[in-house]
């Protein structure tokens, strides 16, 4: 409470954020910090804020009252050192783009009206090989598959060489049989750089964060080691099935909550 | 196609020349300003802009004949009211969040209104129609230099921002979040389809100056897998439905500007009905 120096500047933190889209409270008294390298992932049910809760992380949106600091700054400020991927992707399927191009807008922020240079180039194949999709570079973006598309989406943000990234749902148009790959991959960025992820998916996540936030107008952070069905529970409300698994990755075993 | 042919050179049919260079010097910017707006999906706004470029016309020929303002040519008269319209539109869709599309409806009407107005005002005949429809005999030496210059500002910011364009119309959200100012492309995107229309107005009317930005676009869309392709595509289709259609209008006693844009409509329609047929077949 008294430490006088901060150790380290926090990757994100909140203080006693709301935000409601007109007279909807979406997000009541939220406080939290994020250090640096911390893996979190945010879960909760639909409407529960967890996309609104980036969006104020970005600086997308504006809290009512409360402050977020990103990196220590305002997000507004802190924008170019975080990588987003959106759950959505609001474009047009008749929009000729290769996946190259799609990549290389995450370097847009820094070339002003000119061409990407040779760097750009090799960050943006960089952050494709991280994810294993650097054969797909040329392909039209139009002819991937939904996983295929969810990777490069991930690669167009990590060619920001971001100190923080934002993934909203990466698992969702994801097939099983690859999701454990994803999953992989993603432990190794979490190494590297800050990670949050949104996920409908605790199973999925609880592997690769440390922290669970549960997201339903207010904000509850767990330790994923004392994730009880008790705790899931309550995060969703009645309809949970937890099913229990004993994979080998871990001696302990883990707990996966499948959401019906 | 011999007669279009020796009338192209034919002293007496300048007016011919005239607008074959016209349109072939426009076509590039349609091409690359074309491509940008059918995938940003702002043709509705395009069109309000174009009929806006009536009331500018009206304005001028009107100070022109009441005020003896010479300078004031329709020309110039069109590029104010164009650039005006687009700043205006381009406000209030960034800005107000309700019913966009009545505000840019009301603008649409409002500024086409404006034109017949003042035409109407203007002392002695003007016929209205050549500007609603086209009308290659009033292009002059002047405009094709207006034409030209224009033209090089439109192609030049056009490929300048090319990167960044895509990026902004790609995903807005992603591009504003990489730091780039996305209202200003979007403001800047809308300036330079103000210019492109204002480019082929005199060949095609601002009615159907709409057709030359969407359908060579819409058409290249088909064959393109890059957005440079899709630009050098439609520029190429402009290009030919401009000197096809004018050819095919002087062989046949045709209005050139709906001869033109009738034979862009055609070859999009080919490549749909063509795209369909090959899928069912297959």
């Amino acid at each position: 409470m008294q430490s006088p120096v901060p150790l380290q500047i926090p990757a994100v933190q909140c203080e006693q954020v709301s935000f409601s889209y007109g007279e909807i409270p979406i997000l009541t008294d939220v406080s939290f910090s994020i250090q640096k390298l911390d893996a979190v992932a945010l879960v909760g049910p639909n409407g529960g804020g967890k996309s609104t809760l980036l969006k104020l992380i970005l600086g997308l949106l504006t809290p009512q009252t409360g402050t977020i600091k990103v990196l220590g700054v305002t997000p507004q400020q802190a924008r170019k050192k975080i990588g987003y991927m959106p759950q959505y992707l609001q474009y047009d399927p008749s929009f000729p783009v290769s996946v190259m191009d799609v990549v290389l807008m995450g370097r847009a922020g820094s070339i002003g009206l000119g061409r990407y240079s040779t760097e750009d180039r090799r960050i943006a194949m960089q952050a494709m090989a991280e994810l294993a999709v650097d054969g797909l570079a040329s392909r039209p973006f139009n002819s991937l598959s939904g996983g295929q598309r969810q990777r490069i989406l991930i690669a167009r943000a990590l060619a920001c060489e971001p100190e923080i990234l934002l993934l909203d749902e990466p698992t969702a148009n994801v097939d099983p049989g690859v999701e454990l790959q994803f999953f992989e991959i993603l432990k190794e960025l979490a190494n590297r750089v800050t990670v949050l992820t949104v996920s409908h998916d605790l199973g999925f996540v609880s592997q690769m964060v440390s922290r669970v936030f549960c997201v339903n107008r207010q904000v509850k952070i767990h330790p994923t080691s004392e994730l009880t069905g008790e705790i899931i529970h309550e995060m969703y409300g009645g309809d949970v099935r937890m099913v229990r698994h004993d994979h080998c990755c871990s001696e302990q075993g883990h707990s996966h909550a499948d959401i019906l | 196609m011999l007669t279009y042919f020796s009338a192209l050179t034919d002293p007496n049919m300048v007016f011919l020349r005239y607008a074959l260079f016209a349109g072939l010097l426009a076509a590039p910017a349609f091409g690359i300003i074309g491509t940008y707006v059918v995938a940003r999906r702002m043709t509705y706004l395009a069109g309000a802009i174009a009929h806006c470029v009536l009331g500018g016309i009206g304005a001028a020929l009107y100070c022109q004949a009441r005020y003896e303002l010479t300078w004031l040519t329709p020309m110039l008269g069109a590029i104010v009211a164009a650039i005006g319209a687009a700043l205006l539109i381009g406000l209030i869709s960034l800005r107000s969040r309700e019913r966009v599309d009545s505000v840019i409806g009301a603008i649409w009407v409002l500024g086409m209104a404006t034109g017949i107005i003042f035409i109407a005002k203007t002392p002695g005949y003007i016929d209205p129609m050549s500007y609603l429809f086209g009308n290659i005999l009033m292009i002059t030496g002047g405009d094709l230099l207006t034409i030209a210059v224009l033209d090089v500002i439109v192609i030049g910011l056009g490929l300048l921002s090319y990167n960044r364009m895509i990026a902004v119309c790609f995903d807005e959200e992603f591009a504003r979040l990489r730091g780039i100012r996305t209202e200003l492309y979007t403001l800047l995107l809308l300036c330079l389809t103000a210019l492109t229309i204002v480019l082929m107005v005199r060949v095609v009317g601002i009615v159907m100056v709409i057709a030359l930005f969407t359908l060579p676009a819409a058409t290249a869309s088909h064959f393109s897998t890059r957005i440079w392709q899709m630009m050098l595509f439609a520029t190429l289709l402009g290009m030919i439905s401009v000197a096809g259609g004018l050819s095919l209008s002087y062989g046949l006693d045709l209005p050139s500007g709906p001869t033109i844009v009738m034979l862009a409509g055609f070859f999009y329609l080919t490549v749909i009905v063509g795209k369909g047929l090959k899928n069912r077949l297959r």
